[in-house]
């Protein structure tokens, strides 16, 4: 094998793994600058009218500002989400201590995330259900959704 | 509910087509850099590139299926990163074991590593179809942390031999196994479920001292107890590498956990301390020190300690230069263990500072996507958990090629999918599977139930205002 092909050969094996490093890099870059959902994706009512909207979010109609519990023996409690992330448990740690056999002491957890309000379950024995469906991942609730834990049914209220 | 979400409405997309494309770009690494090897050094494409092509891309296609049915919403840049590693390791090795074989030398380290790396493929498999949720994984946070600490016990046994001077093997039927690399896994998995529930503990008490919040005594018990489990791998298993590498773990994590730069000048100063007195009473520590500040009074020594390989591997990488050899016209093996931890050394010299460059950048893309998976991950567990097995990454590759390039004491760690040994590529694929994972249920649409909710809760409003 000749000098020059070796050589040729060296260059275009080096050129391939830089073209590979790039090209990664290039991938990871509509990462970095975004990947937003595609306009037609975003239905009817997101063009011009939502930037007025904007300015204050947090007092707008709609946005709870407590979450309650009410069905099961601790029915009534309440907690401000302005304490958020909420516990709720059995322990003595909770937010919302609940006198329920089915909940676990850590049982789950309401957190925002942006202006959205998540429930999420923190490992406990007898799940936390949204309607009839056993959460797995944080999932997202909105006022009147009803969370289910053993007996006990918490929404968020205004 | 609805306007927010769109608002914030970061939507991931799945780029399986993208993975697609830089796998393809990853495969002719692989096999390009397998036929260079034989134009190179025998002066023809070799026979079997049909065969061993085939066999990769087969690998790296079933890995890109199953990661298409399974978690289709993955990172998309893991997998090629992996590929193009693993597939220039297998290429060096294999310049390796032609070196030695003109050395007068029979071995088969590109045979084993690709049989080792089809059992890393197939458990990546197994751990992504078997695992649909990572946070399964958080309610074994004890017994897998038992698990973690039975493993690196393991090969203190009597009836497992020492190799090299370190007792870190354990041999089963003429296999060798490093039971660490496992562990180190495990660790990662124990120490974010332990963190998750203790994090506010360990952050919240404690009292103030000269700008450094310093955590409460009675919470000091994990980190003392995880830094006495390394003393004692270095001091019994005398393998300096996984020492550091557990400690760093621990304390990398437990900074994120808590967010308190105490935690680092704690863990800092044990360290230090645990380094000085391991230099003053070791005698293996104070070689390693003596040959990293001056390595050639000990080159070609007539009794130990030698540094003839750490000054080879220096050897080898100035005379690669900047663009390398070429494949051939180097000569890797005069570094002893080339193949294994020193196969930095070899690329250097055969490839030169540009591939070396390139593939330290694929080891930062590597962190950097799993560190962006701890970032947009919901939960706390996943969280730690990504970035536990970042920093495995990060500090393994800086104290293994820290350690090649002279920059910090030579310690004996594995490049992570470029070096040959079996029990560290499988766990490595098994922690690529696990970022897989915690980085689908990241990146997934957040299902949206706020919808029709609100609706109703409209109408009702309006009942009452009337």
């Amino acid at each position: 094998m000749s000098e020059l092909t070796l050589f040729l050969i060296r260059i275009a094996f080096l050129a391939i793994l830089w073209i590979f490093v790039l090209s990664a890099i290039s991938v990871i870059r509509s990462d970095m600058f975004g990947a937003r959902v595609p306009e037609a994706a975003r239905g009817q009512g997101a063009g011009a009218p939502r930037p007025p909207k904007q300015p204050k979010p947090s007092k707008r109609r709609g946005s709870p500002t407590h979450v309650a519990v009410t069905q099961g023996s601790s029915a009534g409690a309440t907690a401000s989400l302005a304490q958020a992330p909420i516990l709720i448990g059995r322990g003595t740690d909770a937010a919302i201590r609940l006198e329920d056999d089915y909940a676990s002491t850590r049982h789950a957890r309401i957190a925002a995330s942006g202006d959205q309000w998540f429930v999420e379950d923190l490992g406990s024995t007898n799940g936390t259900y949204i309607g009839s469906v056993r959460i797995t991942q944080p999932t997202t609730i909105a006022i009147g959704t009803q969370v289910r834990i053993g007996k006990t049914i918490l929404e968020l209220k205004k | 509910m609805t306007t927010s979400s769109t608002l914030m409405g970061f939507v991931h997309r799945r780029r399986r087509g993208a993975e697609l494309f830089l796998l393809v770009l990853a495969l002719a690494v692989g096999v390009g850099g397998y036929a260079a090897v034989g134009v190179g050094v025998e002066g023809k494409v070799p026979a079997d590139i049909i065969g061993y092509g085939g066999w990769l891309a087969a690998l790296i296609v079933a890995a890109h299926i199953v990661i298409r049915l399974v978690a289709p919403y993955a990172d998309p840049v893991l997998l090629p990163l992996v590929a193009t590693l693993n597939g220039l390791g297998l290429a060096v090795i294999h310049r390796i074991d032609l070196g030695y074989a003109a050395r007068g030398r029979e071995t088969s380290f590109a045979q084993q590593q690709l049989v080792w790396m089809t059992l890393g493929v197939v458990l990546f498999v197994a751990a992504l179809v078997v695992l649909r949720d990572h946070r399964v994984l958080a309610r074994f946070t004890y017994t897998i942390g038992f698990g973690a600490i039975v493993l690196l016990m393991l090969p203190l046994l009597p009836f497992f031999e020492p190799i090299n001077g370190a007792r870190i093997w354990i041999q089963l039927g003429g296999l060798s196994f490093q039971p660490g690399e496992v562990a180190k896994v495990m660790l990662v998995v124990a120490f974010a479920g332990y963190l998750v529930l203790h994090r506010d503990a360990l952050a919240l008490a404690g009292r103030r001292l000269l700008f450094v919040d310093l955590p409460r005594g009675r919470d000091l018990g994990p980190i003392l107890a995880m830094w006495l489990v390394s003393l004692g791998i270095l001091v019994f298993q005398r393998d300096l590498g996984s020492s550091l590498l557990f400690f760093g773990l621990f304390l990398v994590m437990l900074y994120v956990a808590t967010e308190r730069p105490g935690w680092i000048v704690v863990g800092g100063s044990l360290f230090l301390g645990g380094a000085l007195a391991a230099w003053k009473t070791l005698g293996h520590v104070q070689d390693r020190v003596d040959i990293w500040l001056h390595p050639f009074e000990y080159y070609r020594n007539a009794q130990p300690p030698f540094s003839d390989q750490i000054v080879e591997a220096q050897f080898g990488l100035g005379w690669g230069g900047l663009i390398g050899r070429g494949f051939g016209e180097g000569d890797p093996t005069r570094v002893t263990y080339a193949e294994s931890d020193f196969i930095m050394a070899a690329i250097g010299e055969e490839l030169g500072l540009t591939a070396v460059i390139a593939v330290l950048l694929c080891y930062g893309l590597i962190v950097e996507r799993a560190l962006r998976v701890a970032l947009i991950s919901r939960d706390s567990f996943g969280k730690l958990m990504a970035t536990g097995l970042a920093s495995i990454f990060a500090v393994q590759v800086f104290v293994v090629i820290g350690g090649v390039t002279r920059l910090i004491p030579l310690t004996g760690l594995t490049t992570p999918f470029l070096s040959y040994g079996g029990s560290s590529l499988v766990a490595n694929w098994v922690i690529i599977a696990l970022l897989l994972r915690i980085s689908d249920q990241a990146r997934r649409p957040v299902p949206d139930l706020s919808a029709d909710e609100e609706e109703s809760d409209d109408e009702s409003t309006q009942v009452i205002k009337l």
